[in-house]
């Protein structure tokens, strides 16, 4: 019923402005068509300045209203994100001015110099001084805001400090696979056909020593405040992305193609929670490239903790071996050991 | 008198002055088939460009609004959406299969079938021979295939909607494995053939197109018309058909090694991959990443074939109703000259997250914000063409005026995400969609639409109608800024592309409020538009009729033809050029169309 209601109300709308429309045609006629071209004329250099003005509100208003909503309303939480959000103030600066600069030029423009009887176009057809004007100062500005972003840049992707802690990220439809080196702090062997989802998500070749200690785990991954953490990034399946807005970082997940990412968290969770002033603050991990239909809801999320509450969380964990093969846990030893000698006592 | 005879009173002598005309010009005899449907004719095969570009146009229009519809309520349900698409909104509400589907189709038909064919293939059909002085292409046949090419491309893509597991639903990158392997998503099973086979059939249609522009514009120019003394659109549309002629293959390519990993048990894209429910796949020692270069090589490049020719006709028609010439005609064809080389160097800024070489990214950061400069001096260029003109606010100047502002505001975030270090942090974010729907999106609308409005009577010898142009250029400008300007606020909050439903995430979700305002207003936009395909079919039939050749006063040859040119366009010979297009204002005078001879007491400029 309000489908057809909204239907009904738009055709009735579509149907007046279309009888304005073709009425305002025949008054044109009538009046003379080159004098109503001219109030047009009139009518539509003036609306130039109205949206002009109107739109530069807009922007003002539009940022009164969302800015809070954005990630910069806050601090970076890592510290290389800092360089990132102080490279998009300069950004937003230079560009700030030549967006509001030329905007204002061209509707002004087009409303001062809207058609007039006592006006002439004057004949302008090039000007080598200002072609370069405006060659060169672009030019020497985008060097500018090269230099700066290429620093960055080179930063980001060159090798972390040498203390960073290391975890390997893994994206599958629709999740995300952690997994942490263990006390020997070396990643075991994989091989994506040893894959079995129940016991061996990652597909770890046992044989391997290294991988004995591996801690894998789904859904949470933890980091230390204030150390590095550079991620090895990969996918089992097809192309999804390690998005981690609050840090200012991103990086393609790509079966069959190891990538890096390097940061340093600078807030735990819990600081965090307070500089947003939000209880249920979390760092989330999206995925940022498209992988399918539940892409949407890819989630993950990274607990930030101090060091000695990450010791704690870490202390708790089993490594994924164990998890594999139950009867190698210690903590399982010894049941296993009473279960083979109550079998030698049946036998006697 | 009636309001009819009002409307068309003044008309009497130009129609006497065509029917003179079409008696001398068809000496064949023409049947309905070969006049409208397997036309030869040049200005024929351009409107039906423009009329399967406006269908696509609707349904790729449609979709948006469908998904903005999740996007905007999704917690409501609209039993209606049950009716249109069956199960994929069972209950009423779409789900992500046929959300992803619609973005996927929407994103597709938008780039290629409405922003490519409909634009530069209307246009360059339209005006390349009109404007250089030719009676039609180099090749009427060549050029009738490429739309029948992109006919069927239309039909195969059209059929994708309708198979059972549903159209391809990867994004319109399609990039693989996920577009590679059914077993990922059912979008990537029989509908990503359809999908592929109909951007095969497209690319032949481009290439068809493309050889037969460039060759039709170096070779079939009238007498005295040197390529100093062309228009910039045709300048703009010969940069266009070179991009597209170079790059097309590179896509077709990538396509075909995808075919082959999809049915032929290849591993160019694929490796090291287990699928949930089917288990580890044999592929072993490909490189997702190749696909994407070979995507990109045609990707980014295809952001200027949309571009250029939305260009060329601002400029055009913003010197024609500025009543002034183009500032710097040297300086725009060299800028759009180093745009089209420049087009091919930065192929790799889509990838910077991809995990390439620093300093291979390093180099595409240069390439990238090097094209800075050219669109710098384009936009001071306009702005400098405005500068003391006598303008004429026509419904296409509008649209060039406004093309001009959203190119401003799109382009300038472009040097936000061409910086690889700031691009790490909006890269796959809102800020991105907000950035290429303006600059590349709403833009080059706005050039179709300026075209549309301002050769309308060259194509029909009717005029559209004003009132209705004004208000549709008016809620067009206004709505394209309240959908995308906001969204650049939801980019800088992380937002990432191509999701279903954000109310589960923390750091997303308080833009409920926005995205239903924003899909509101889309709504609204979309209807407008509705409003602008009326009032170009209805003025096809009912339009003021045209009563004079040159009706805005332009220079360029295409007004030197009848009303309603037939095929081959002039009767008797061709003009002879004896100068530039933009002579507006020139010692005293409004305009000295190109066919004038040089006076002898004449300035120089």
């Amino acid at each position: 019923m309000t489908m057809f209601l909204i239907t009904a109300v738009t055709v009735l709308i579509f149907l007046v402005i279309f009888q304005i429309a073709k009425a305002s045609e025949y008054v044109a006629i009538l009046k003379g068509e080159e004098r109503s071209r001219k109030e047009n004329n009139k009518i539509n250099g003036f609306l130039m300045v109205v949206f002009l003005v109107l739109g530069l509100f807009g922007v003002w208003y539009c940022n009164k209203l969302l800015f809070n909503k954005t990630l910069l309303a806050h601090d970076s939480a890592s510290v290389e994100g800092a360089r990132v959000d102080s490279m998009l103030w300069i950004t937003l600066a230079v560009t700030g001015i030549v967006f509001i600069a030329t905007q204002i030029l061209l509707f002004w423009f087009s409303y001062k110099y809207q058609e007039s009887e006592t006006r002439k176009a004057h004949f302008f057809a090039h000007s080598t001084k200002l072609e370069l004007i405006w060659t060169i100062i672009p030019a020497i500005t985008l060097t500018v805001l090269v230099v700066i972003g290429l620093r960055n840049w080179f930063l980001f992707t060159g090798e972390p400090p040498k203390n960073a802690m290391v975890v390997e990220v893994t994206g599958k439809q629709f999740g995300w696979i952690f997994r942490y080196p263990g006390k020997d702090a070396t990643f075991g062997k994989k091989y994506y056909k040893q894959i079995d989802n129940a016991s061996n998500s990652l597909g770890l070749i046992w044989d391997d020593q290294l991988s004995h200690d591996d801690l894998v785990m789904e859904q949470t991954m933890y980091l230390i405040k204030g150390r590095p953490v550079k991620l090895v990034i990969g996918s089992r399946d097809v192309v999804h992305d390690v998005g981690l807005p609050h840090f200012r970082m991103k990086m393609d997940a790509v079966p069959g193609i190891p990538t890096t990412l390097w940061f340093t968290p600078k807030y735990t969770t819990k600081e965090m929670k307070e500089i947003t002033g939000n209880q249920d603050f979390q760092y989330e991990i999206s995925c940022d490239q498209m992988c399918g239909n539940g892409h949407y809801s890819m989630k993950g999320v990274i607990e930030v903790l101090d060091q000695e509450e990450y010791d704690a969380k870490m202390a708790g964990m089993k490594p994924y071996y164990y998890s594999a093969f139950p009867d190698k846990d210690p903590s399982n030893v010894k049941p296993a050991a009473d279960a083979a000698a109550s079998k030698i006592i049946a036998k006697l | 008198m009636s309001n009819e005879a009002v409307l068309h009173a003044p008309a009497a002598a130009g129609s006497l002055d065509h029917g003179h005309g079409e008696h001398h010009e068809h000496h064949h005899h023409e049947t309905f088939i070969s006049k409208y449907v397997f036309s030869m004719d040049h200005k024929m095969i351009a409107k039906q460009f423009l009329i399967t570009g406006m269908v696509w146009a609707v349904l790729g229009g449609l979709m948006s609004v469908l998904f903005r519809l999740q996007l905007g309520y999704p917690d409501s349900t609209f039993p209606w959406l049950e009716d249109l698409l069956g199960k994929w909104a069972a209950g009423g509400k779409i789900s992500p299969e046929a959300y992803y589907a619609l973005v996927t189709t929407h994103g597709t038909v938008l780039v290629f079938f409405v922003l490519t064919a409909g634009l530069s293939g209307t246009f360059s059909n339209f005006l390349i021979p009109l404007q250089i002085g030719a009676r039609d292409m180099a090749s009427p046949f060549m050029n009738m295939l490429s739309y029948w090419f992109f006919f069927a491309a239309s039909i195969v893509m059209l059929s994708s909607m309708f198979v059972e597991t549903g159209p391809f639903s990867g994004g319109w990158t399609a990039y693989p494995p996920l577009s590679a392997l059914g077993d990922a998503s059912p979008g990537s099973k029989t509908g990503m053939d359809l999908w592929i086979i109909a951007m095969a059939l497209f690319v032949v249609s481009q290439l068809l197109a493309g050889l037969n522009y460039i060759s039709t514009i170096l070779n079939m120019r009238t007498k005295g018309m040197s390529m100093t003394r062309i228009p910039l659109t045709m300048w703009a549309l010969f940069f266009t058909a070179v991009l597209g002629v170079l790059s097309f293959p590179v896509l077709l390519s990538g396509f075909i090694l995808l075919i082959f990993d999809r049915n032929f048990g290849t591993s160019f894209y694929l490796s090291d991959i287990f699928i949930n429910g089917v288990g580890a796949l044999p592929n072993e020692g490909g490189s997702a990443i190749l696909y994407q270069h070979l995507f990109w090589f045609l990707g980014h490049p295809e952001v200027y074939i949309i571009l250029l020719p939305a260009m060329g006709i601002a400029s055009e028609v913003m010197s024609v109703n500025a009543r002034k010439p183009i500032f710097g005609y040297m300086a725009m064809v060299a800028s759009m000259f180093s745009i089209a080389i420049l087009a091919f160097l930065v192929w790799a800024h889509h990838m910077f997250v991809t995990g390439l070489n620093p300093f291979l990214g390093s180099v595409f950061v240069l390439l990238t914000l090097l094209i800075a400069v050219p669109s710098a001096i384009k936009v001071f260029n306009w702005l400098t063409t405005l500068w003391r003109g006598n303008i004429r606010f026509t419904p296409g100047m509008l649209f060039a005026i406004g093309f001009v502002s959203l190119f401003i505001s799109g382009g300038l975030t472009g040097i936000w995400l061409g910086n690889s270090a700031l691009d790490i942090h909006l890269h796959d974010t809102y800020f991105v969609i907000a950035h290429f729907h303006i600059v590349m999106g709403v833009a080059s609308m706005f050039g179709m639409f300026a075209g549309i409005y301002h050769w309308f009577p060259k194509m029909y010898g009717r005029f559209m109608n004003n009132t209705l142009a004004y208000i549709h250029f008016w809620v067009t400008l206004a709505g394209a800024y309240m959908i995308f300007w906001p969204m650049h606020y939801q980019g800088l909050a992380g937002m990432p592309r191509r999701y279903y439903d954000y109310s589960v995430w923390e750091s997303f979700k308080q833009f409920a409020e926005l995205n239903q305002f924003i899909s509101l207003v889309a709504m609204i936009v979309f209807a407008i538009q509705i409003l602008f395909l009326f009032n170009f079919f209805y003025s096809i039939f009912k339009g003021r009729k045209v009563t004079t050749e040159n009706p805005w006063g332009s220079n360029s040859l295409e007004w030197t033809t009848p009303i309603n040119p037939g095929h081959g366009n002039w009767v008797g010979e061709i003009p002879e050029v004896h100068r530039w297009p933009y002579d507006y204002g020139k010692d005293g005078k409004d305009h000295i169309p190109q066919t004038t001879p040089i006076g002898a007491d004449e300035s120089h400029h």
